[in-house]
Order: structure tokens, then C-alpha cells, then sequence
């Protein structure tokens, strides 16, 4: 029974933690430290303050079975700063990334781009004569599938966030 | 009333009860320093950083209370690193104090800059940049509070000069102000009942300590737990001392260079309670075969370290000494029936064990290791305090010297740092000037921190220290022996002082022996000494450490000699 991997361990899956932390300088770096120190990987963080300017709420995105983020979890509520841990995978959470993206415009695709934008529920937030910025919220399955479908519309940049989950 | 940062920072100190700090000056400590001198708090004034750190671990592992060091910015504070992760590795409570260059600086590459708290986060329990004086106070006191409670370990306050410089009001809270924190962890009695139930069932139990029955000061609840159910304890490195060696339930420390019994016992037993260890690769061997048929009750401060290397049937997550107390009473109140038959049959089991794997040192002429520390075991009555180096001397230490009580063997288990023993023994004697207190080093580890000899003399510190020379490294020579077909790549070590002389210099007393009838005579008049003195045995450079697991192997496979 020992050393073995558990015979109900999970196979490896996203794992979505949410932190609530104190709003300390350095305590993203710390938070960070212990996936990178323990050879676990972020898949995506992101990390800003809530109503209460002395905490913080850092969600982070990782891989892998339930052990593994059992360990992680622990690891992190070691830490001075963090308050508390939740594991996001269940039923009730709701996650969602913003995706940014600017697309070339001319006269010829301009209707097109637009119209496609706002069919897979995007929403133009500045347009010139060149280009125009459009955002997207969605899961990452969402995020992944839009990308695929926006793919060949003259996409010049893209910024994509971490995963926020309540 | 107004106060310089320096001031506040003195005061916090002695709020906090610290009657001694270990430290190193520099420019950015100097305002410090300035009140240092006219409060006349005890400072200690080590030869280099790294020995500053050690010494205040020594302090901390001897006494139970939190150490404390005191170093500049930059090249200091590096210097801290080693000492720090080794505190880190062994949990022990330390508080390390750095100077940082004024605030307006940080970040500017000044003289003397280094990121002293993005450097050692990994190996800190916490850390604190202190950026304004009204912080000052509270920091200092929350940096004790975090080295101490729970899962002690070292945590790092860095001091900007500027802040050390600033006036602000001094509160002068009480200490206690700021344990409102204070993880007051209530145990899972539901968890102790059960744990009570396995232990009941069990025929075939084992105890295995770790160094956090040292920390939680629990000792005395693990003797009477063992003897009142009459279970054989083993310990790892870091729980020698936890249990009496001198009892008949005492099996020796598991694991690489664990005793055959302890192995044994470890490997056939239907019940391990694990307190306060952490499973590491050096007790375990391969972890699939470690402890096969038995049922692991784990004991631990730290939910961290619970399922993290082997997973146990019943966490038990609070402070071993409530534990143990627990059980105790359990076992009182339920009139604890021993299966004596059973019991008895396990307990011959392990006494045969023992009788199988005695063996007789094979004598050659020349000293034996293992006999210098046999022959200190019994001159002093294992009641001396001990500091190791690291390598076989770290190891004959443990298997051949008898301890009797706990925070008497001062070792780096988790980091194994060489050149901690020195200094950390310097640090156990400055907290207790009256006891015997020895470093027992390799030729090797010794010199990685021999500059401590003149803080040794300087103090008049009685320290003794040990040489098992073999004229190699000798823990690497052994591996280069049995697995790189003995070409002792670099691990000969030409040209080392003559020890005996160098202690003069330094103005210890330096004492040789070089045949096995000068052992005693030696010893005995070293250990007589009120005085700094270092001991150079001239030890059979060809001897090994027995028994021994090869790495990854499983601890049943032992090779005796
Ligand atoms: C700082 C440091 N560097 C290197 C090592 C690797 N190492 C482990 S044991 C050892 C040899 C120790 O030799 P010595 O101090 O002479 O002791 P012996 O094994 O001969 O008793 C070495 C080099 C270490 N543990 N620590």
C-alpha cells in the first residue's frame, strides 16, 4: 500500500486552485515559488485585489492528478501569507479567461471580421481604420474554440488572461 | 517617546527574552552595533557568517528556544544561505537578522546590495523586507512567533539602514500582542482513540521518531508511551536523543546506515507509529518495500508532510508532545492489556535480530572510528552534548555513541552540512558553559569552518573537538569504493594542516593520537580540559560505514560489513 500510486488516483486533469491571500509585495513570488521549487507547473495565474484592499485572490490553473494537488494545496496554506485554499474543480464553480485580440481591417473583410466578432459573442471595444480590438470571455475551452474559429480573419495580436473562478 | 530604529529594534529583542545573539558587523548594521555596545546585549562575534548562523542552530537545537544572528547586507547576508537551509531542512527555530542598504537604494545595484529576501525564499519559513521604522517592532516580534509556533524553522527580517536610522514612537507592546495567530491546533482526539484501537490490535508494533519529538519537547511522553506498551522505538537522525538509547526497547536509527535490527523490525512489523519525521529518502530506502506489512500511523505538526513520501492509514496532524500525553492517558485509563505471549514473541524476534548482526570491529593496528566514539560514549555517560559534521564520522556518531537525552546530538540531517558541527558546538556551549560539549568532524568538514577556532578561544568556550582523520572524504570515498570502482576521484586530502599546531596558533590546546592504546589516554585528558581543544585521531583510513542500503534499494537489503 505504500509508495505505490493509490488505485483511485485520478488521472491527470486540470486543477483549478483559488487563494486567498494577504496583499504582501512579495507574496506572488512566494506562491509561485513553491510550484516552481517542487517541480509542479502553472499552467496560467492571474492575481488582483478584492473589496478588501488587504487581501488578495490568486487563481491559478495547474496539471495534474488529485494527489499531486493535494500536495500543492497543503504546501501553499504553509504559507505565512495565505489564508485560504479552494480547489475550484466542482460542480458549482464558474471559471472564465478574457481573451483580447486585434484584427487587421480593410475595406474588403471589414464586414466579415465584424460580423463574426459578434457572432461568437466577442465585443469590439476600439476601432480605427487599420484595426480593431475585440474581447472575449468564456472558459478556456471557449477561449480555445473561439481562437480556432477566428483563425484566417488576419489576426495581428493576441492577449489572453489566466483563469478567474469564483 | 521616540526611538532610533536601532533602539526599537534592541528592545523588541529583549522583549522577545533573547539573552544572546551570534553576528558579524558591517555598514549596514552599524547603527545597530552602536546600541549593541551600549546595551551590552550579549553579542557573540563569530569568523564568518556562515559560522554565525550555525552557532545560533547549535544554540537553538540545545536549548529548544530561538536562535538568533545578526549579519550586514550583501556578502554577510549570503554568507547566511547555508546556515539558513540548513535550519530550513531540520526545522529549527532561528531568527536571522540582515542589514539592507537604505531604502532609497534597494533595487539601485548599491555597495553591498543583495535581493537577501528573493534569495532565500525557498528556504525560509518566512521572510520580511522592513520598509518603514512603525513596522519595526511588530515584524520583530512576528518573525519569532513564526519561527517558533507549528512547524518551527528559520525566518529572515531584512534591515534597511535608513530604517534602522528613522525615530518613531516606541509602544513597547508586549510580545504577546501579536500571538493572536497562534495556530491553536486542538487534536483530533477522535483520530488518538483510533490510533489507541490500532496500537490495541496490533502484534507486531514499532515506533519511529523523528526530530519532531525533539522540537515538540515530547520525549518524555514517547518513553512512557513506549515502556507502558511496550514498543520498540527506533529513531531517525534527527530523533536521537528522543528515546534513551541505554533502554532494552531501543532498536537504533532505520535507513541507510540504520542498525539491521531497526531495518528489520521496521520491515516485518504490522503497525509503525511515526512521529514527528518526515520519510525522507536516507530512512526509507525504496519506498514501495518500506515497511510492507504494516499499518502507518503518522504523527505530524505538519499536514504537509503526511501522504507525502508514503501514505499513511491514519494522519494524526497536532504537536507530538499532546499526542503522545494523549495516548498515555489512554492507555492509563483503559488498563492497556498486553498481549504478553505476542509480545513477547516480537520482542525475541528483535532480540535476535541484534544478536545476528553483532560483530566484532576487525583490528588492524591501527584506531578505530568506531572505537574513539565507543570509548567517548563511556567516558562521558552519553550525557555530553555532541555536534557532527557530515560523512562517516556524522554516521559512527550515531550508531556507536550511546545518547541518552534528548537535544544533546546537534547534526545537519536533512541539508548534511559540513562545517556545521563546529560551530553549531560553539552555540550549544555558549548556552551551556558548564557542560561537556564536542564536535566529533572528518578531516574534511572540519576545515570548512576552522576559522571558528579563535571565536572558540576568544570565549574561553570549552568546546572539544574531534578529529577522525583518514586523510580522506571519507563518506564520498566510501561511494567512490562500492560504486565507482574505487577510483577515488579527488577525494584524497593531501596537504592538511597539522591540526595540532593550528590549534596552538589559534591558542587551543592540540592533542594527537595515532595508536589505539593513546585513544583513552587521550581522550580522557582532553575532556579534563577547561579549554578549546582539538583532538587529531589518526583512524584506518580504509574503514567504512556498516551496515549499509545502497541507494534506492530496499532497507531489508542490507550489506553488514
Ligand atoms: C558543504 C558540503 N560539501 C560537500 C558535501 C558532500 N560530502 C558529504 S560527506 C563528504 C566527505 C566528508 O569528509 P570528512 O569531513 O573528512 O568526513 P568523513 O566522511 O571522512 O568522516 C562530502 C564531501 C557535503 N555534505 N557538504
Amino acid at each position: 500500500m505504500i509508495g505505490k500510486q493509490s488505485e483511485e488516483r485520478m488521472k491527470s486533469k486540470e486543477q483549478v486552485l483559488s487563494l486567498i491571500v494577504r496583499n504582501r509585495p512579495d507574496v506572488l513570488a512566494r506562491v509561485a515559488g513553491i510550484f516552481s521549487g517542487r517541480g509542479f507547473n502553472i499552467e496560467n495565474i492571474s492575481a488582483n485585489i478584492t473589496p478588501d484592499p488587504g487581501i488578495t485572490r490568486i487563481t491559478i490553473v495547474t496539471w495534474g492528478d488529485t494527489a499531486t494537488v493535494e500536495k500543492i494545496e497543503k504546501q501553499m496554506k504553509k504559507l505565512v501569507d495565505v489564508r485560504r485554499v479552494t480547489h475550484m474543480n466542482g460542480e458549482g464553480s464558474v471559471r472564465r479567461e478574457l481573451l483580447l485580440i486585434r484584427a487587421a481591417l480593410n475595406n474588403e473583410n471589414e464586414d466579415e471580421v465584424i460580423f463574426l466578432i459578434e457572432g461568437l459573442g466577442g465585443r469590439i471595444i476600439q476601432k480605427d481604420h487599420g484595426s480593431c480590438i475585440a474581447e472575449f470571455t468564456g472558459s478556456s475551452d471557449d477561449i480555445n474554440g473561439i481562437l480556432n474559429r477566428l483563425d484566417g480573419i488576419g489576426m495581428e495580436d493576441l492577449g489572453r488572461s489566466g483563469t478567474v473562478a469564483l | 517617546m521616540k526611538l532610533k530604529g536601532a533602539q526599537i529594534f534592541i528592545r523588541s529583542l529583549i522583549a522577545e527574552d533573547v539573552d544572546t545573539i551570534f553576528g558579524y558587523p558591517g555598514g549596514a548594521v552599524l547603527d545597530i552595533y552602536d546600541e549593541i555596545f551600549k546595551e551590552r546585549l550579549r553579542h557573540i562575534l563569530v569568523r564568518h557568517e556562515q559560522g554565525g548562523v550555525h552557532a545560533a542552530d547549535g544554540y537553538a537545537r540545545a536549548t529548544g528556544r530561538v536562535g538568533v544572528c545578526l549579519v550586514t547586507s550583501g556578502p554577510g547576508a549570503t554568507n547566511t544561505v547555508t546556515g539558513i537551509a540548513t535550519a530550513y531542512m531540520d526545522s529549527i527555530p532561528m531568527v536571522v537578522f540582515t542589514g539592507q542598504v537604505a531604502t532609497p537604494y534597494i533595487g539601485t545595484d548599491a555597495f553591498q546590495e543583495a535581493d537577501i529576501t528573493g534569495i532565500t525564499r525557498p528556504c525560509t519559513k518566512h521572510n520580511f523586507l522592513v520598509r518603514r521604522v512603525e513596522d519595526l517592532e511588530q515584524t520583530v516580534h512576528e518573525a519569532f512567533h513564526i519561527a517558533r509556533s507549528g512547524r518551527p524553522g528559520p525566518v529572515l527580517v531584512d534591515l534597511p539602514k535608513d530604517v534602522m536610522q528613522a525615530e518613531t514612537d516606541y509602544p513597547a507592546l508586549s510580545p504577546s500582542t501579536f500571538r493572536d495567530e497562534e495556530t491553536a491546533l486542538h487534536l483530533d482526539q477522535d483520530a488518538i482513540q483510533r490510533a489507541y484501537g490500532m496500537i490495541k490490535k496490533s502484534k507486531r508494533p514499532v515506533i519511529m521518531a523523528g526530530g519532531g519529538v525533539i522540537g515538540a519537547k515530547a520525549a518524555e511522553e514517547l518513553r512512557s508511551f513506549a515502556e507502558s506498551a511496550r514498543i520498540p522505538v527506533t529513531a531517525t537522525l534527527m530523533g536521537i536523543g528522543g528515546f534513551p538509547g541505554t533502554s532494552p526497547l531501543w532498536l537504533g536509527m532505520p535507513g541507510m546506515h540504520g542498525t539491521y535490527q531497526a531495518n528489520m523490525a521496521v520491515s516485518h512489523c504490522d503497525l509503525l507509529v511515526v512521529a514527528g519525521a518526515r520519510f525522507s529518502d536516507r530512512v526509507t530506502g525504496k519506498t514501495a518495500t518500506f515497511a510492507p506489512k504494516a499499518k502507518i500511523i503518522q504523527i505530524d505538526i505538519d499536514a504537509a508532510s503526511i501522504d507525502k513520501v508514503v501514505r499513511t492509514e491514519l494522519p494524526v496532524v497536532g504537536d507530538a508532545k499532546q499526542a503522545l500525553a494523549f495516548l498515555n492517558t489512554l492507555l492509563a485509563n483503559n488498563h492497556f492489556y498486553l498481549p504478553e505471549e505476542e509480545r513477547k514473541a516480537w520482542l525475541g524476534e528483535i532480540a535476535q535480530w541484534k544478536t545476528e548482526a553483532r560483530r566484532p570491529l576487525r583490528r588492524n593496528g591501527t584506531i578505530k572510528p568506531q572505537e574513539v566514539i565507543r570509548t567517548l560514549s563511556d567516558l562521558t555517560g552519553g550525557d555530553a552534548i555532541i555536534a557532527t559534521e557530515v560523512g562517516q564520522n556524522q554516521m559512527w556518531t550515531a550508531q556507536h555513541y550511546c545518547f541518552t537525552r534528548p537535544n544533546t546530538f546537534l547534526s545537519s540531517g536533512g541539508l548534511g552540512t559540513m562545517g556545521y558541527g563546529f560551530p553549531a558546538a560553539i552555540g550549544a556551549q555558549v548556552a551551556f558553559p558548564e557542560r561537556t560539549v564536542i564536535d566529533i568532524a572528518g578531516d574534511g568538514s572540519i576545515q570548512m569552518n576552522i576559522q571558528e577556532l579563535a571565536t572558540a578561544v576568544n570565549y574561553r568556550l570549552p568546546v572539544k573537538v574531534i578529529i577522525l582523520n583518514n586523510g580522506h572524504l571519507g563518506m564520498v570515498r566510501q561511494w567512490q569504493e562500492l560504486f565507482y570502482g574505487k577510483r577515488y576521484s579527488h577525494t584524497v586530502l593531501t596537504k592538511s594542516p597539522d591540526f595540532v599546531k593550528l590549534a596552538e596558533s589559534y591558542g587551543a590546546v592540540g592533542l594527537r593520537a595515532d595508536k589505539p592504546e593513546e585513544v583513552e589516554p587521550v581522550l580522557t585528558q582532553g575532556l579534563s580540559l577547561r579549554e578549546t581543544v582539538v583532538m587529531d585521531f589518526t583512524v584506518d583510513q580504509e574503514e567504512s560505514v556498516y551496515p549499509m542500503v545502497n541507494p534506492g534499494a530496499s532497507i531489508t537489503e542490507m550489506r553488514l560489513y
